[in-house]
């Protein structure tokens, strides 16, 4: 028995647990115990190769346990930080921002493993494959970042030629390759990490700020196999194991919202869909005469409504109006009217996002229903609300063959006796469609900041209830 | 042009037409004319025919115009009633009737035998024959139930428990189909069984069991009728039924063989079962498949058996029979009015409408000649369609080959094609393999652990609640900081270049493994369930 077999030991628990902590987070009932697995995982993985490192370790022990110890202390101070201070709107930013570390932790990695180990062609491969993905995961997330952060604008960066660019850089990359292997050297390295570093700052920027959730899922998936790259080019089982789990994590979520845009997903990962200066399509112009209703006018009817569904969008949060939203659901629940919300699978900038910030606003899960489970429901349903959401409930995507949004699953709110729409104006949505819903018979608009408008009927419905009906 | 309606004989509740399908033959343009009560004994109220747009007139005038749609082969008398170049519109027997034939000629009558509709899929929507076949189905249930002295639905009450009812239903064609589903909503236990093997899935679809016995089963029909089966196969099908109906608390058989009743249940087989029991013979018409029938009667046989024998059964349900009967008709008037104008047009080259004209402008057009799609041997002359008096038989036995055709189209799947990506797939797996097949056994190590794991991330991730999903992604990210023991194994590296790199590295790993950890902990801590 030594150090390393007792590792590996280790190494196999941890993997297990790991896959028992993905498994765990498939249910609301099990996914604080998967949290906590994963968690228990890791601190055996981290032990272990603490003690391994110990081991192995080239200079005096001390020095090593220290550097560790510093690192881990950096880690637990800046991790702890920003897990308690960050607001669940901010968590695509954060999300983005983690994968960017893993990229970078790739790359810096396999700069190492190029340097202290040996110059065997297969190592090298797995060095160079390694460092490429972990670039381009890197500079990519930080992209996504500043992005959905909105340091940066979110339309996307169509530059002249952008496909022959990114395949351009790809056979630069390629001939570094073959560079590497026939004469190994740190210089066609550190040439293919700037180009990669490139090719992933680009590849984001030419991507428009609605498509976010399948980046960021993609970026997901990168950092995955950054990890699995690293695990090969080290010979560590570990990482391969934990890099694929979460490279097919991130790829099943990616397949999941192109599926529920009904887009392609190389046509979302090659960008250029989406934003300000998309043309609007022929349809825009298919428009009609639109009502607009006040405050007090929904909260009526609202008092009335014996069925109420919400369908959010990234508006929502953008105005944080999930609080009084939540405020109002509860009220209205107390008068046993049903509230349901529905959420489509890409409302927000984030897959799942919606179900957070409606969880972080107290709104119990059980009543977050998704596209499927709801969308036969609207026919039974008195009023729907939609705030901030738009493309997402457009009947353009099952009436207009030539709409850019033709084919994408939508909610279909209109079905329902009356919908109000809570929207800042008459503007289009991400796709840049015009939205006919707006002007259905049985749809009313109400203009203004979501958050406000929300409070005032709640002023609205609570006044109504000091007065006996 | 005008559509009579006349009401029908004392013994028929029925009528071709009821203020739904009147409706719509108004919007096809054409003036109904209803006689007085016709609809009275499917509790259908001239009133209510005049709300729909028909006027209602004496049975001389329903008869005398443009266009007459019965429910029933007119008398003489209704037939002299009849303008010339009138069209009758009304199931006619022509093969057993060449004297009705022939009158309806004389008079220069075009002449529509709905009994005679031609079995192609797009003449389905107006085959009455398939409607009536249908409504006996679920009639003879109704009147199994009426007879049998207990509940269909298996009980549990304080009192103690009761077992569901077991039916038998012999023959799965339009009428057994029927009589499964409304037995199985009944909530009985359903057995069936039909020689054509190729039944079984449509019986099992619609909830019953079906009784495998390959021995009695014949060999797939080419033109989807039952044919008559073998010694051994009748004898052994034979067996079959006395074991099921034995334990059966119910058994309706519907086997008819080209318009023949065979015998399915011997006295014998009826005696073997328990006093109560029930059995619903729908061959009543042909003779009845059960020796024991006395066809339209109810009797109750000395073993205390009750076999049902009614040949009235869709007339039972007038109501809704007429509606569907009424529905064939429209149909067929849609097919016949191209312009929607209530012009009636007869295009003879029509299969369908060729197929039911038996007399047009003084000349004889029965029987028709054999549709001209048959690749498939004759069937026998003898043929007559399921259900149907025997007379229907020519146009049976012309309409087989038509169908033989399109099962033989049908019959052999076509097998899976080969599409260009799934060449490409597996080109580059083979292309992969030979790759892997130089790579060393330490990398081949590695690739075994790196495809399992993609496998099994595969599966447990597609388990994944949507509503879950951001908290699975800072999971994962945390996961993924796992990127750090890469780092800390580098850290006791006496190069300080590596040293001071792998320390930026695992410093930023950790914080992924405690930021993603703590965050995820604080999401889940949100999501709550309401009261």
């Amino acid at each position: 028995m030594t150090v390393a077999s007792l590792a590996a030991v280790a190494y196999l628990a941890a993997a297990i647990l790991f896959i028992l902590s993905l498994a765990g987070l498939s249910k609301q009932a099990t996914a604080r115990r998967g949290n906590l697995l994963g968690m228990a995982g890791m601190a055996i993985a981290i032990a272990a190769t603490i003690a391994l490192a110990l081991d192995t370790s080239e200079r005096p022990w001390g020095v090593t346990l220290g550097l560790i110890a510093a690192v881990l202390a950096i880690g637990a101070t800046i991790g702890t930080w920003r897990a308690r201070t960050v607001e669940m709107t901010q968590m695509p930013e954060l999300i983005a921002l983690l994968h960017s570390f893993v990229g970078a932790a790739a790359v810096l990695i396999g700069f190492n493993s190029y340097l202290t180990e040996g110059h065997d062609a297969m190592h090298l491969i797995e060095v160079f494959l390694g460092v490429f993905i972990g670039a381009v995961t890197f500079t990519g997330s930080i992209v996504a970042f500043l992005k959905l952060s909105a340091r940066i604008s979110g339309s996307p960066l169509t530059l002249p030629g952008r496909h022959a660019l990114n395949l351009g850089a790809l056979v630069v990359c390629g001939a570094f390759m073959a560079w590497f292997l026939a004469a190994p050297s740190i210089w066609p390295l550190a040439l293919m990490t700037v180009v990669a570093l490139a090719v992933g700052w680009h590849l984001v920027a030419a991507i428009g700020g609605g498509d976010m959730p399948v980046v960021v899922s993609m970026l997901n998936s990168y950092s995955g196999w950054a990890a699995a790259a690293a695990g090969f080019m080290l010979g560590n089982d570990l990482l391969i194991v934990t890099g694929a789990l979460v490279g097919a994590s991130g790829a099943i979520l990616s397949y999941l919202m192109c599926k529920a845009m009904n887009r392609k997903f190389l046509a979302v990962i090659l960008g250029g869909f989406g934003g300000e200066s998309t043309p609007a399509s022929t349809t825009a112009d298919a428009v009609g005469e639109h009502r607009s209703t006040s405050a007090s006018e929904v909260a009526e009817r609202l008092a009335t409504a014996r069925s109420v569904v919400i369908a959010p969008g990234y508006g929502m949060a953008v105005a944080k109006a999930q609080y009084p939203v939540a405020q109002l659901v509860s009220r209205l629940r107390e008068r046993g009217i049903e509230v349901r919300f529905a959420v489509h699978p890409v409302a927000g900038r984030l897959p799942g996002h919606m179900n957070v910030l409606l969880a972080e606003a107290r709104v119990p899960y059980d009543i977050v229903l998704e596209l499927d489970e709801i969308n036969d429901d609207f026919a039974d349903t008195d009023v729907v609300l939609v705030i901030g959401a738009n493309d997402t409930v457009n009947p353009a995507a099952l009436d207009d063959p030539g709409s850019p949004i033709a084919g994408m699953p939508v909610l279909h709110v209109w079905e329902s006796r009356s919908v109000v729409v809570f929207k800042r104006s008459m503007a289009t949505g991400y796709a840049g469609v015009q939205n006919p819903l707006f002007f259905k018979d049985n749809t009313e608009m109400l203009f203004g900041d979501a958050k406000e408008q929300v409070e005032a009927i709640l002023t609205a419905v609570d006044a109504s209830d000091a007065v006996p009906a | 042009m005008r559509i009579g309606v006349p009401a029908a004989s004392d013994a028929e509740r029925l009528v071709a037409a009821t203020p739904d399908t009147v409706a719509k033959l108004v919007a096809l343009g054409y003036d109904v004319t209803v006689e007085a009560g016709a609809g009275e004994r499917a509790s259908l109220s001239d009133l209510d025919y005049e709300a729909a747009g028909a006027t209602i007139g004496s049975a001389a005038e329903a008869w005398g115009a443009d266009i007459v749609t019965a429910v029933e082969a007119p008398s003489s008398a209704q037939v002299a009633l009849l303008g010339a170049g009138a069209t009758l519109i009304a199931p006619l027997a022509p093969q057993a009737n060449p004297a009705l034939v022939e009158d309806l000629r004389a008079a220069h009558v075009t002449a529509l035998a709905l009994d005679a509709v031609p079995r192609l899929s797009r003449a389905q929507a107006l085959d009455v024959l398939s409607t009536k076949s249908n409504v006996s189905g679920y009639r003879a249930v109704i009147e199994a139930a009426e007879s049998y002295g207990g509940m269909f639905a298996g009980q549990v009450t304080a009192a103690g428990k009761t077992h569901p009812a077991t039916v038998f239903v012999i023959g799965g064609g339009v009428a057994g189909l029927a009589a499964i589903g409304a037995a199985v909503s009944l909530g009985a236990q359903v057995r069936a069984f039909d020689v054509r093997p190729e039944a079984a899935e449509q019986i099992e679809s619609m909830g019953a069991t079906f009784v495998t016995a390959p021995e009695a089963q014949q060999e797939v029909s080419p033109d989807g009728y039952a044919s008559p089966l073998t010694e051994e196969q009748q004898a052994a099908a034979m067996r079959l039924y006395a074991r099921e109906a034995a334990g059966a608390d119910v058994v309706i058989t519907t086997a008819l063989v080209r318009g023949t009743a065979p015998i399915t249940l011997t006295t014998a087989t009826v005696e073997a079962m328990r006093p109560g029991s029930v059995v619903v013979d729908l061959a009543a018409s042909g003779g009845g498949n059960c020796e024991a029938t006395v066809p339209g009667e109810r009797i109750v046989t000395e073993g205390g058996v009750t076999v049902i024998g009614y040949t009235d059964l869709p007339g039972r349900m007038p109501r809704h029979t007429s509606q569907l009967v009424g529905t064939n008709i429209v149909n067929l008037l849609k097919l016949m009015t191209p312009g929607k104008d209530g012009a009636l047009a007869l295009d003879l080259e029509d299969d369908v409408i060729r197929g039911m004209t038996v007399a047009h402008g003084g000349d004889l057009l029965w029987p028709p000649p054999p549709i001209t799609v048959s690749v498939a041997p004759a069937a026998s002359p003898a043929a007559t369609p399921a259900t149907a008096a025997p007379t229907a038989g020519e146009s049976a036995a012309q309409a087989a080959p038509a169908s033989a055709a399109a099962d033989a189209g049908s019959a052999p799947k076509p097998a899976p094609k080969v599409s260009g990506r799934t060449v490409a797939t597996v080109a580059s797996a083979i292309a992969l393999g030979i790759a892997l097949a130089f790579a060393d056994a330490a990398f081949l190590a590695a690739f075994t652990v790196f495809v399992l794991a993609v496998v099994i991330g595969y599966y447990v991730i597609s388990n994944v609640s949507h509503s879950l999903h951001t908290p699975l992604m800072s999971q994962t990210n945390a996961i993924s900081g796992i990127i750090l023991i890469g780092a800390l194994l580098q850290l006791g590296s006496s190069d300080p270049v590596v040293t001071t790199l792998a320390f930026l590295a695992a410093a930023i790993a950790s914080i992924n493994v405690f930021g993603g950890f703590l965050v995820t902990y604080r999401m889940l801590g949100m999501f709550s369930k309401g009261a």
